[in-house]
This record gives C-alpha cells, sequence and structure tokens, in this order.
C-alpha cells in the first residue's frame, strides 16, 4: 500500500484495517501524532488529509484517500507554523503529549476560518483533550495565530 | 531546538558511559553525603563539582532529578543552578540523570511528621529534621507531593554557586588573576581586560581544583531568570511533535508488545485461549504473563488487536464487586475499632451550645488516565536489564526490575524520560513489571510494552472513595463548631503494600485537607477512620485533600450559611494563619466579593491547605434555565516564592481544570469487579467549552518554598458545590456533581 505523509511517498505491507495512526507511528516511524484513546475521543492523533483535520486512529490505511499531512510536515522547531510559534509565544504545554492534536485541530481550523469566533473556538476544539488543562493558553493561543494568519 | 532533543542522548550516554577516569570534589565526602553518580562515569577533561553540574569541552550538562510529567521542573531545576552559574539560558544541556541515593529529596519530610504544614514550631521543625533523615538514608529519591522546588530551592542554587566559584579559581590558577578580580556571565569567566573564558575551556583546569563550596547565595533581587518569565527548555519541542516521551522512543531492533490482564485487579487468569489471537498478521508470539496475556507483534496495532481475539477465564476480584459494597464498608467504618487517629480536639464540639447542621459527603474513585498510556521499553540481556520510561520513583523502579528479572538492582539501567502526564499513576510499577516479564520472555530483543487505553482505565489505581459525616454548630450568627469524621480506605497503605512496604502509624491522607486547615475554631474535632482495603488505589494528584477537603469546607459553608453569616468574611474571621487570611482576602479582592450579580447566578468560597500552600479560590456560576455554566474563577495560593511566573499560573490553571473537571463530570465505579469506565467517553473530566476564566495570583507571604502542582486541585469541588448552593439552593454532597445538576 502507498501513501503520501509530508510530501513523501511511502509504502507499507500491512493489514488494510491498520488504522494510519499506527501506520505513522510503528511503521513509518512519525511519532508527533500520538495514541491516547483510540476511539476518537481524544484527538492526540489528529493529522490532515487533504488538508481535513481527521483523528487518524479512525481512518483505516485501505480506505485513505487523500496526503496525509502531520505535525511534523507544518513545521519543525526552526521553521515554525503559525500556530506553533502561537504555542510556543503562550507556552501552551505542560505535558505537551495532546499538543501535536490541539495544533493540528486548531491549523485546520483557521485554515478554513481565520477569523473564529469565541464560539467556534470552542466548539471546534472541545474534541481535543487535555489532560493537564492547559485550555486557557489553547484558547489564547488559537486566537494569536488566527491573527497571525490573517496578517500573513 | 538542540537543547531538548540532546537531552535523551545525553540521558543515554550518561547511563551507559565507561569510566575512563576523572576527578570529582565535592561537600560529599565531608558531609558523608551520597555518592556524587557523575564521578563513576566521568571522562577524561571532564569536571562535576556535584551531583547536578557536568562540564567537558564542548557543553555544560546539568543534572535535573526530578522527572517531569508536564509541571515543568526540568527548566526551574535547570533554572536554579543557571542563575547561580551565570549559565546563558538554553545553552546547556539537561539530563534527568541516572537514580542514586545522591538525589534523595529534603521535600518528603515535610509531609511525612504530624505537624500541620503551617506549624513552625521547634518540635515540628525538629520531627522534620529526623524524618528527612530517614529520607536521607533510605535514599528515597523521587518526584511528588509537590516537593520539586521544595527540595530543589536551596541546594540547586548552592550547586550552581558551588561551580561558578570553582570555575572561578580554575581560572584564576590559569592566568595569575585573583578572584576577586573575576567575574561571570553567560557561560564565560570575564577577566579585568575584558577577555573571557569559556567554562567549557576551563573543564579540565577545574577537575583538579577542590570545589569551592559554602559561597553565599545571591539576594533574589540580583535574580536573571528566577521570578521573570522564561522560556521553558521544553516548549519548543511539545509544540512540534518532536518531543520523545517513552512511548515514542525506538531501540535498535525493537518489537511492539502489548498486554490484557485480568480487569478485575489483581484477580487470577484461571485460563486463556490464544489460538485466534496467534493466527492474527503481525502477531509473533503470544504468552501468560502473571494474571494475564502478552501479545508481540511487529505493530502496537497488532499487538492490541492480538490480546482482544484472546479467549479469557478470569478470577474474580480480591475486592466487592459491587460498587455499592464499597460505599457499605465506609459507611460501616465510622466506629471505635476503625479510628485511625484523632488529628483535633480543641475545645469540646460535643458540649457547645447552638444550633446544628449534620450532613454526609461522598468523594468517588477518579482515575488519573494521563495522556500518555503506560508504557515501557525492556532489553534483557545476560548482563542485565536496561529499561526507557518515565517514571516518578527511579530507585524503586530498579529495585522493581531487578526483582522480577532475578537480578541486583545494580544489574539495572535506567533512562528516565519526559512524560506525557501522570497525576499519580507513573508512581506504580505493575505496568513497568509487566514490560519486564515480556522482555524476559523476549530474552535479547527490545520490546516496547504499551498499554490500549482501556487497559489503562482498567488498571488505574484510582484515587480512594472517602465519606465524611459531620455535624456544624452556629450561634449568634457565627460558626461555634466543627466536628468532621471522614471515612476512606488507607490509600498510602495500598499503594506501600505493592512495594512491600507496611504504614506505620495513621494515614495522613485520609485526613488531609480536614485536619490542616489553620482556622482558629474554638471548638474542633477532626477524626479520621480507616475502612479496610477495597479496590487497588493510589495518589492522584493533590491525594486525600481532594475528598477530606471537599467534605471539610463545604461542612464549613454550609454552617455559615446556616448561621446567616457572609461565606468569605466568616472564613476570613475563623482564620488563625497569617498568609492564609491573606490568600482569602486576596480572592475576595479579585473577584469584587460582595458585588452585584444576576438574579441566576451565584458565587462560592472555598481555602483549603494542601502540601504546604494556602489556597482560596472564588467560583461564579450562572444558572441557564437549569443549566449550569460556570463563569469566571479567581485562585490565590501562596508557595512561598514564584519560580517561574508564566509556568506557576499555566500549572495552577491546569489545576483548576483538573479539580473542576473532575469534580463536575467523573468517577469510576464497579460492577462485576470491573471498573465501569473503560475509556475518556466515561471519563471525561473538563473539555475546551467547560472552561471558565481563570484568574490567578502567586503570593509570597509564607516562609517556605512550596511546590504548586497539587495544591490548587482541592479547592475546586467545595468552592463549585458552595457556589452551586449559592445560585440554586441546591446543596450538592457528593461528587461527580452531574450525578445531581445539568453543566452547560
Amino acid at each position: 500500500m502507498k501513501l503520501t505523509v509530508n510530501g513523501t511517498e511511502h509504502e507499507v505491507e500491512v493489514d488494510p484495517n491498520m488504522p494510519l495512526l499506527w501506520v505513522l507511528r510503528d511503521e513509518i516511524g512519525l511519532t508527533g501524532t500520538k495514541y491516547g484513546c483510540g476511539i476518537a475521543q481524544c484527538g492526540a492523533c489528529t493529522v490532515h488529509v487533504d488538508g481535513q483535520a481527521v483523528r487518524s486512529c479512525q481512518v483505516a490505511i485501505g480506505d485513505l484517500n487523500g496526503d496525509v499531512t502531520t505535525i511534523e510536515g507544518i513545521g519543525n522547531p526552526e521553521t515554525l507554523h503559525a500556530v506553533q510559534e502561537s504555542w510556543v509565544e503562550h507556552q501552551v504545554a505542560q505535558c505537551g503529549y495532546c499538543q501535536s492534536g490541539q495544533i493540528m485541530q486548531a491549523a485546520s481550523m483557521l485554515e478554513f476560518n481565520p477569523d473564529p469566533s469565541d464560539d467556534v473556538i470552542d466548539a471546534v476544539m472541545s474534541g481535543n483533550l487535555c489532560r493537564c488543562g492547559t485550555y486557557p493558553r489553547i484558547r489564547a493561543a488559537v486566537k494569536t495565530a488566527a491573527a497571525k494568519i490573517r496578517e500573513a | 531546538m538542540g537543547i531538548v532533543s540532546s537531552i535523551t542522548r545525553r540521558t543515554f550516554l550518561i547511563g551507559s558511559s565507561a569510566i575512563a577516569g576523572g576527578v570529582a570534589f565535592g561537600i560529599f565526602a565531608a558531609r558523608q553525603e551520597p555518592e556524587n553518580p557523575l564521578v563513576a562515569t566521568l571522562e577524561e577533561g571532564e569536571a562535576t563539582f556535584n551531583p547536578w553540574v557536568l562540564i567537558d569541552s564542548e557543553k555544560v550538562t546539568l543534572i535535573a532529578p526530578h522527572g517531569d510529567k508536564g509541571q515543568g521542573v526540568l527548566s526551574t531545576q535547570a533554572a536554579l543552578i543557571a542563575e547561580e552559574m551565570d549559565l546563558d539560558w538554553g545553552d546547556f544541556d539537561v539530563s534527568f540523570g541516572e537514580p542514586s541515593g545522591a538525589y534523595w529529596n529534603r521535600g518528603f519530610a515535610e509531609e511525612g511528621v504530624p505537624f500541620m504544614s503551617t506549624d513552625d514550631s521547634r518540635m515540628a521543625e525538629t520531627m522534620r529534621g529526623i524524618v528527612g533523615g530517614i529520607t536521607k538514608l533510605a535514599q528515597v529519591q523521587g518526584t511528588g507531593g509537590s516537593t520539586s522546588m521544595p527540595d530543589s530551592y536551596v541546594k540547586l542554587r548552592e550547586a550552581g554557586a558551588m561551580a561558578r566559584e570553582t570555575l572561578k579559581a580554575a581560572a584564576s590558577a590559569k592566568t595569575g588573576v585573583p578572584v576577586s578580580d573575576l567575574k561571570t556571565e553567560i557561560g564565560k569567566v570575564i577577566l579585568p581586560d575584558g577577555s573571557e573564558l569559556k567554562y567549557t575551556d576551563l573543564a579540565a583546569d577545574a577537575a583538579d581544583i577542590t570545589p569551592i563550596k559554602d559561597t553565599p547565595l545571591r539576594d533574589p533581587s540580583e535574580w536573571k531568570y528566577l521570578g521573570k518569565p522564561m522560556e521553558r527548555l521544553d516548549i519548543v519541542a511539545k509544540s512540534t511533535g518532536t518531543m520523545m516521551y517513552g512511548a515514542d522512543l525506538s531501540v535498535d531492533g525493537m518489537k511492539f508488545a502489548t498486554v490484557c490482564v485480568n480487569p478485575r485487579q489483581g484477580g487470577e487468569m484461571l485460563g486463556f485461549d490464544a489460538t485466534a489471537a496467534e493466527a492474527l498478521p503481525g502477531v509473533e508470539k503470544v504468552f501468560p504473563i502473571t494474571n494475564g496475556v502478552a501479545a508481540v507483534a511487529s505493530n502496537t496495532w497488532y499487538a492490541i488487536q492480538a490480546v482482544r481475539a484472546v479467549e479469557f477465564d478470569w478470577g474474580p476480584a480480591p475486592y466487592p464487586a459491587e460498587q455499592d459494597a464499597h460505599w457499605t464498608a465506609l459507611e460501616n467504618s465510622f466506629g471505635e475499632e476503625n479510628l485511625d487517629s484523632e488529628w483535633r480536639n480543641d475545645g469540646d464540639v460535643t458540649t457547645v451550645e447552638g444550633e446544628k447542621v449534620e450532613a454526609e459527603y461522598r468523594s468517588p474513585y477518579v482515575a488519573h488516565a494521563p495522556l500518555e498510556p503506560m508504557n515501557a521499553i525492556v532489553k534483557v540481556t545476560d548482563d542485565g536489564v536496561e529499561i526507557w520510561t518515565g517514571h516518578q520513583m527511579p530507585i524503586f523502579l530498579t529495585q522493581q526490575v531487578a526483582a522480577v528479572a532475578g537480578i541486583e538492582p545494580e544489574q539495572v539501567t535506567f533512562h528516565n524520560q519526559f512524560m506525557g502526564g501522570s497525576f499519580g499513576h507513573r508512581l506504580e510499577f505493575e505496568h513497568i513489571k509487566q514490560a519486564v516479564e515480556v522482555a524476559m520472555e523476549m530474552k535479547g530483543t527490545p520490546v516496547k510494552m504499551t498499554y490500549s487505553r482501556e487497559e489503562d482505565f482498567a488498571h488505574d489505581f484510582p484515587r480512594h472513595i472517602s465519606m465524611g459525616r459531620c455535624t456544624g454548630v452556629h450561634a449568634d450568627g457565627k460558626v461555634v463548631g466543627l466536628d468532621v469524621a471522614v471515612s476512606s480506605p488507607s490509600v498510602l497503605a495500598s499503594q506501600g503494600g505493592r512495594l512491600g512496604q507496611g504504614l506505620p502509624g495513621p494515614d495522613s491522607q485520609i485526613a488531609a485537607g480536614a485536619w490542616n486547615n489553620p482556622y482558629g475554631f474554638d471548638n474542633y474535632r477532626m477524626r479520621a477512620y480507616r475502612a479496610p482495603e477495597l479496590a487497588p488505589v493510589s495518589s492522584w494528584r493533590a491525594v486525600g485533600a481532594n475528598g477530606a477537603g471537599f467534605i471539610f469546607d463545604t461542612i464549613l459553608d454550609e454552617t455559615i450559611h446556616a448561621a446567616g453569616a457572609d461565606p468569605l468574611e466568616e472564613r476570613i474571621r475563623l482564620m488563625d494563619h497569617e498568609p492564609s487570611r491573606i490568600a482569602l482576602e486576596t480572592v475576595g479582592e479579585m473577584s469584587s466579593w460582595g458585588g452585584e450579580l444576576a438574579p441566576n447566578q451565584g458565587r462560592g468560597v472555598a481555602y483549603v491547605e494542601s502540601f504546604g500552600v494556602p489556597t482560596a479560590q472564588v467560583v461564579q456560576v450562572t444558572n441557564d434555565d437549569g443549566f449550569i455554566k460556570i463563569d469566571k474563577v479567581w485562585i490565590a495560593l501562596d508557595v512561598g516564592r514564584v519560580l517561574d511566573p508564566v509556568n506557576f499560573e499555566n500549572l495552577v490553571q491546569g489545576g483548576v481544570v483538573f479539580g473542576l473537571g473532575h469534580a463536575m463530570n467523573s468517577e469510576i465505579t464497579y460492577s462485576d469487579g470491573m471498573a465501569l469506565q473503560t475509556n475518556y467517553h466515561a471519563h471525561e473530566a473538563m473539555r475546551l467549552y467547560q472552561t471558565p476564566e481563570i484568574f490567578v495570583r502567586g503570593l509570597e507571604n509564607q516562609p517556605k518554598m512550596r511546590g504548586v502542582g497539587e495544591p490548587p486541585v482541592p479547592v475546586a469541588a467545595p468552592s463549585l458545590g458552595n457556589a452551586i448552593f449559592a445560585a440554586t439552593g441546591q446543596r450538592i454532597r457528593e461528587m461527580p456533581f452531574n450525578k445531581y445538576v445539568d453543566f452547560v
């Protein structure tokens, strides 16, 4: 099976029922995408498929129909994505384990709506669980990122 | 970000590099301190002045032995050293180091004595000293009890000062310039003519110099980093998916595994059939381990699928199968024969005259459920065991691993990792022991064992349940007496029992949050009753004060309301501890307590002392057509000194969210011996849409340095319950509150 992740094509020999999450983590070795619940309840595994945020634990690799972008694909420590930049500025992370998913969710939202209302932010970001409770900073960082994206 | 990405490599290096000569000096021999573990790994040209600083010709490495489960102590430990050592922020490596008695935790002594944290009497301080000595002799290295900063505050600054002065001495010896003419800044010694010597260039010279000790520490007014906003060293890695947690590491030749162990915790496996599991793709091996089965595969998902395909015959739980029986056990424990300790008996609450308020309260089992599931990579060879995972108790871990593998603790090499949360679960060893069992079956091959989320919930060792039976007495519009009785199983006995350690004396955590609040009641009795051990339980962020603090502050609030007094004013009137009174006054001022509210709004205040931190909080809720919305929260807490204000605010806000979310929405209940809540859909705590605005104020009026990981949590439930009462007239006496009200 072939898939394109962050612009690179990969070929994997796995059960077509294997979720994209586990192809990324254990087959390709991209571990920025996290396993948290396996049932689309925590959002830690959020990636983009053709730009749309999806829970990679719910996408069977055999059903994958589009190019995949992971947290490693939107920016890196040297060149941060606007959302990552805002996450650093606000020092959002505590344990940080959920933050790849939070950032991917926020980046996708802002791609479609660079000026989300507070209610939209609450609604869209509430699918991503943060056990450390960094929500106040997530709200603030999303707004900062939105402003950056609008100004860009 | 080079700093963080190199941490893991450095950890490996320190753990595995050979002894190749080198010199170390220190306060250790002189004061009979434990051996500096860095000495054993010194290479030619490297210098170490104490167990926290290592310098070679290329870089400075700081050892931050307190584990980082998200609370940011890797950064703050480094800042304590960097402040005195004049390092450029971030221009150094940081390692969690290796397990060593040199890293014994002085902070553990605080909670180990039967004195209130606010008690600075000579007797209390003497006892803390004695318990501290035991902690040192027992080489208790660990992270927990909000002790990282109390433990580190002085000793890490001393370590930095010692390194700085020794480097200056080395520069003086090399250049002939007197030490008094030398300055230091951003990792260099500066000569009077302006020329500079990098610390790294002085490493070899410094190795030959007896470390300079007893240098006075700088006054906080001179600080460059501490007390000011700093960028956490891990923040870029944690914002780019490049932070490697234990779950993400890879070791050459590694295979993937998971386990499924009897969900009736501690129950046996009577039999199993793995025929279907073994036939699944990617599965290499399915085999029994203690009380369950492990599957090894080429991918974690294959392994999880495999154990799900196994047919099990589980034995019964070694505790009551149904939740009701757990509560019955607590109800039946309020008798003399179960009295664990009478912590307070001031005045005589049984004879004081006045009107009485009587109430019963319940605090449920709750899961830790950190987002990174329990995991460990283990490699077993003829030489010993190597293990990579994030854990709060490094030395105990090596002992537990050794016991399973049948080797000596010295043959265990432990590489501690950043943790994707813990909240107390990473104090436990069950998953560690299982990972070792799996690796023993796969000898020579490193195996990464990862729990499924369902396995993680089933084996969470939740927070203990507790029950309160209380009477409040009021007269003439004032509270004149409180009688608080709490019954719960002993969390410390449960946790210690799994380590083969008994609990001498009473369990302070049955009473924590109830006995230790420094109010000056004329009549106050606080009795703790120890219920029998039920489901296995473990320390959950802030431990006992979550239940007993809820019980204590709610009966106080009920009595204040019955007396017709103002909830904040009456607490302030009763308070007998200056920093605590200031905390209460501060939340009053922050929230403009007493100001106008809409008819459907209400405010509640609560005060709970937790891990030495006086904590006061006001919560404001709106009753929106029968749905409760939390609007705002104001919290003031006194930690002695705020070292990293940005991280402080984040941690406190997170503690508020953690406390409120579980008080509102979460519990673990047992049926057929198993936890009914198997994943986050049934144990959500708080999501973003329920998160209020949270205003934080750190106070610095108490004389001691305190940690802030746990203290913000226990005030959540009582302040929210008190606010809901103020808004609706409905008094909630049991968590989670969503059993009684709907939240927006």
